[in-house]
């Protein structure tokens, strides 16, 4: 048995295009905290129906959505291509050779290339920042990114955000404290949540060593720490993130056992937050260097795998909502 | 080509060191005969200014292309070239081959590459490449960071009277950042180095120069911090000069907002405070050069990801137009626009050119510093139109161009 595609619950949203004006999907910080709230509202509906046995919707069918992935992925390539696919699209996963990342006329050729395939949508992994918007510029259907170098991975932010929201029952973030800890010079995933969570109403405070964080990152509202246990105090949420060594150039820490005397997240660490705080992470984790696995695996503070699943429904509303136009949604055409 | 008669340009405002008066100009013999109060004789040809200005042709202190259509378009007539060609101008037999690769419209001045390969290591035949026609050493678009060799090629070069054009970027903070620490670099994920990084290299080279008892050229000076060890350094008597380009009196790093790779250039765009440091500095006297840095580039370098693209810009068309911008904006005079874009690097490069004074050579421009026009990157004169001043207006056109008397 086939289940049949949620039915879309009244909306508090504008009607049609009004609602999400936007072809592509590159960062956060192109979109208003009521866009947001909207892809999540969309997200909401997937969640439920992606429990459910036989699940598989034809609302994409006949689109053809190109997964082009410059840079290595296991979780996101897959929640994407499995987002796809329960639509109905045909999904084709392109996984460029990373040796030929940096030679520019390729990443240029292989957007003119997708673009003649005629793709409907296009979700791009790319390990420079700005990729994923260069490739929008030069294509004709709707850009994902899942990705660009260290600048912005927007849909794990709304997963994040959507894991959050059902974890905790509630509408937005006002109010909540919210910690990152972890490589936030590296990471776009800092960046897209730091963006998004402040967007819902949470205060963001960001946690690494100095050599590990942004310059000027204060001016984007985050409140900067280098001592975990300050970064801790009284935090609703506590998001972990991995050291990206492979962004990394030259030492920014000693080593992994001493990173973890400062920054690992072990259960006494975890007591200096909330009593209820909720343990994030976007994986890969590394577990013994930035989160112990008793952590992780807390079944009633840890929401990591909800995340994943999340991704998921997040995912399904990014792909529906941005070919809704190519597809003659009513309003959206 | 020779001058083969002489022209008059009537009825112009002559832009001269320190002030400016209307008159005429009497070119004969690729040379300037008589200015200010000339009147045509029999048989010259009568070029009426109506008004224009009647300046030095633009001595552009640091390119990385001969590229002609560019530079006549900005009314540029003699260019120093960076010695960061394919291959490098490292030795005499480059030299000589650059030197002649101009004429003899454009004289092209070679810089000679410091070192060999400007790989930062062993020096390159200075002396031979001088006797070549090199007017400077450079050291290229990178800082030499070991420190012993710059010491011996500052002393070196100043056994030769040679100035010594640096790169200031301090190669260790610097790194593979392509932006300037800060807010904007941060938001949008880029590798980023903070701007101290120009005062780090700049304090020692001064300290080496003083030491070598060298002409220290630094040839583009972006930050406050640098610019405030510039005017030190001066105060204490030491022979240093300070340059810079049209993008970093211009535009912050705000520009580099939308990951355009035009925007990309070396040393990286900073901080607004910065810029006005830049505009200040012009205004007192410590920055003496405006060159356009100019290096055009095309797709296959510039239509890449911000971070993979290749710095530099195509700047010789819009160098005139935005410098006069600064003449509008109240910040220098004309006498003194000129003297930043032609006197200065004239002196520099020790040529008899970039004023306009009796029995100079005739490099000359009629100026209509009014004459509105946009930027378009699809339809510059350049090889490339990689501008980061794409679509915005100008004000300031050459109408006239003379190399040693004879109209290009």
């Amino acid at each position: 048995m086939t289940a049949q595609a949620p039915t879309p619950a009244p909306s508090r949203f504008p009607a049609g295009r009004l609602a999400f004006p936007h072809r592509d999907l590159t960062a956060i910080a192109r979109l208003e905290r009521h866009e947001i709230l909207f892809l999540l509202d969309e997200a909401r509906q997937w969640v439920d129906w992606n429990r459910r046995a036989g699940r598989h919707s034809e609302l994409l069918a006949g689109l053809t959505i190109i997964n082009a992935f410059f840079e290595n992925s296991t979780r996101t390539l897959l929640s994407f291509e499995i987002a796809g696919k329960r639509l109905g699209a045909d999904v084709v996963n392109m996984h460029a050779a990373q040796s030929s990342v940096k030679k520019g006329e390729t990443l240029i050729d292989t957007a003119i290339t997708l673009n003649a395939m005629r793709a409907d949508a296009i979700v791009i992994r790319h390990g420079s920042s700005g990729a994923t918007q260069l490739i929008a510029d030069k294509v004709d259907c709707p850009v994902l990114n899942a990705g660009d170098g260290s600048h912005e991975h927007p849909t794990q932010a709304l997963l994040d955000a959507l894991a959050l929201l059902e974890a905790l029952g509630r509408e937005d973030l006002t109010g909540l404290a919210v910690t990152i800890c972890g490589d936030v010079l590296h990471s776009r995933v800092a960046r897209s949540n730091l963006l998004c969570l402040q967007a819902l109403g949470a205060t963001v405070r960001l946690c690494a060593p100095p050599a590990l964080m942004p310059a000027g990152v204060e001016a984007m509202g985050a409140q900067v720490f280098h001592d975990f246990g300050a970064a801790l105090a009284g935090a609703d949420v506590v998001m972990m993130l991995r050291l990206q060594q492979e962004r990394m150039s030259g030492q920014f820490i000693p080593s992994a056992r001493e990173y973890h005397q400062l920054y690992g997240l072990t259960r006494q660490r975890l007591a200096l937050a909330a009593p209820d705080a909720l343990v994030m992470h976007p994986g890969p984790m590394n577990r013994g260097v930035e989160i112990d696995s008793e952590v992780a695996d807390l079944l009633d503070r840890s929401i990591i795998t909800r995340q994943v699943e999340m991704g998921v429904a997040v995912r399904m509303a990014c792909l529906d909502v941005l070919t809704r136009t190519r597809r003659g949604v009513e309003g959206w055409a | 080509m020779k001058q083969a008669r002489p022209i008059t340009i009537t009825g112009g405002k002559l832009v001269l060191a320190g002030e400016l008066r209307d008159g005429a100009i009497r070119l004969a013999g690729g040379r300037i005969e008589a200015l200010g109060d000339v009147r045509a004789q029999d048989g010259d040809e009568v070029v009426e200014a109506r008004g224009k200005l009647i300046a030095p042709g633009l001595i552009d202190c640091g390119v990385f292309a001969v590229d002609k259509p560019a530079f006549h378009f900005g009314g540029i007539t003699r260019a120093a070239l960076m010695p960061d060609q394919q291959p490098p101008l490292d030795l005499p037999s480059r030299v000589t081959h650059i030197a002649r690769s101009g004429k003899p419209d454009l004289w092209v001045h070679p810089l000679a590459a410091a070192t060999r390969g400007l790989a930062g290591e062993a020096m390159a035949e200075l002396a031979l490449m001088r006797e070549a026609g090199a007017r400077g050493v450079a050291t290229g678009r990178r800082w030499i960071g070991d420190s012993g060799a710059m010491l011996r090629l500052l002393s070196y070069a100043a056994m030769l009277d040679l100035p010594v054009i640096a790169h200031a970027e301090d190669a260790g903070l610097a790194g593979e950042a392509v932006a300037t620490a800060g807010e904007m670099a941060t938001r949008m994920g880029l590798p980023a180095a903070p701007a101290e990084a120009e005062a780090l290299a700049i304090a020692r080279d001064l300290a080496l120069a003083e030491l070598a008892g060298a002409r220290l050229h630094i040839r583009q000076v972006t930050t406050r911090a640098g610019l405030a060890l510039v005017r030190q350094a001066r105060a204490r008597g030491l022979c240093v000069t300070a340059g810079v380009t049209p993008a970093h009196i211009h535009l912050s790093d705000l520009a580099i907002g939308d990951f355009r790779s035009f925007a990309r250039l070396s040393p990286p765009l900073r901080s607004e405070d910065d810029r006005q440091a830049v505009r200040e500095a012009i205004a007192d006297g410590t920055i003496d050069i405006i060159a356009s840095g100019h290096d055009p580039r095309g797709p296959e370098d510039k239509r890449l990801p911000f971070a993979d693209a290749a710095p530099g810009m195509a700047g010789a068309e819009v160098l005139l137009a935005t410098t006069l911008g600064l003449v509008r904006d109240g910040v220098i005079d004309l006498p003194r626009a000129f003297a930043l874009l032609a006197g200065n690097p004239g002196r520099l490069l020790g040529v008899e050119a970039g004023e306009l004074r009796e029995g100079a050579e005739a490099d000359i421009a009629l100026i209509d510093a009014e004459r509105p026009w946009i930027v378009d990157s699809r339809k510059m004169a350049a090889t490339a139109g990689n501008t980061p001043f794409d679509g915005q207006p100008m004000q300031g056109r050459v109408e006239g161009l003379w190399k040693g008397g004879v109209r290009v």
